[in-house]
């Protein structure tokens, strides 16, 4: 079945100074269809960290957003580069951001931590050279 | 207590101001972004050295009730005007956040 989308947002590489508007637009369609404010929270959560993956990592992708009976589903679609370790970065503290990036506060090695500890459900898969497609679910309940 | 209150009480200067009734519940002092992002909670103080924009997508995320830039470090232009734009209240101290954090903790801001 194809998902019909709440939200879908094209993020560019590197694009700072976007960071934060898909989640923060989710947020507010979420608090609009009235959804339980600790279920919101935990989808921004995951959203802001998907989000900023991709500016700070990837060659650039989407979000894209769905409600479902499962729950609020989040999936991240990038154009590349694909995760070389998957298990080193679910370590929390590993990171290959630049130190630049780190000086903004990012980088710290907790973005896919957040995503793991804050999402119901997590699938992800990468291949080096291709992409990374992450879908995220919360449960409304 | 309302971040007027906290403004006028330790003398914080105003770089926006747009919502100062909000009311403060708490306060969480960090510098890394995915940290706030999982702890800092609605009507918190957030203290923090980091004076960019992405500091204000945070803000606006956590729902924190105003974001207290520490030791007068320097707020880019940018993030004052996403803070206008959006809402966010943005204030400056000259003390460290250590020390900010132990004035907020005595007038019983937990």
């Amino acid at each position: 079945m194809k998902e019909k989308y709440i939200l879908e947002k094209r993020i560019e590489k590197g694009d700072f100074n976007k960071g934060g508007e898909a989640s923060s637009k989710l947020k507010d369609l979420l608090r609009k269809l009235g959804v339980d404010s600790a279920v919101i929270r935990k989808t921004a959560i995951v959203t802001y960290e998907l989000e900023m993956n991709i500016i700070i990592h990837s060659e650039g992708g989407w979000i894209r957003a769905a409600i479902s009976r499962e729950g609020i589903q989040i999936f991240a679609a990038d154009d590349g580069p694909g995760i070389a370790d998957l298990e080193k970065a679910f370590q929390p503290g590993y990171s290959t951001a630049s130190d630049q990036v780190r000086e903004m506060g990012f980088g710290a090695g907790l973005g896919l931590v957040n995503i793991k500890n804050y999402s119901d459900e997590l699938k992800v898969d990468t291949k080096t050279g291709v992409g990374t497609k992450i879908r995220a679910i919360i449960h409304l309940v | 207590m309302k971040v007027r209150e906290v403004i006028e009480k330790l003398e914080l200067e105003v770089i926006t101001a747009t919502h100062p009734g909000k009311e403060v519940r708490g306060g969480y002092s960090g510098d890394l972004l995915s940290n706030v992002m999982a702890k800092a909670g609605k009507g918190d103080l957030w203290l923090t050295i980091q004076g960019h924009q992405n500091v204000v997508a945070v803000a606006l995320l956590t729902g924190v009730a105003a974001v207290i830039i520490v030791e007068n470090l320097e707020v880019e232009k940018e993030a004052i005007q996403k803070a206008e734009e959006k809402g966010v209240n943005l204030l400056r101290s000259k003390l460290s956040a250590y020390q900010l954090g132990g004035r907020l903790y005595q007038m019983g801001i937990r």
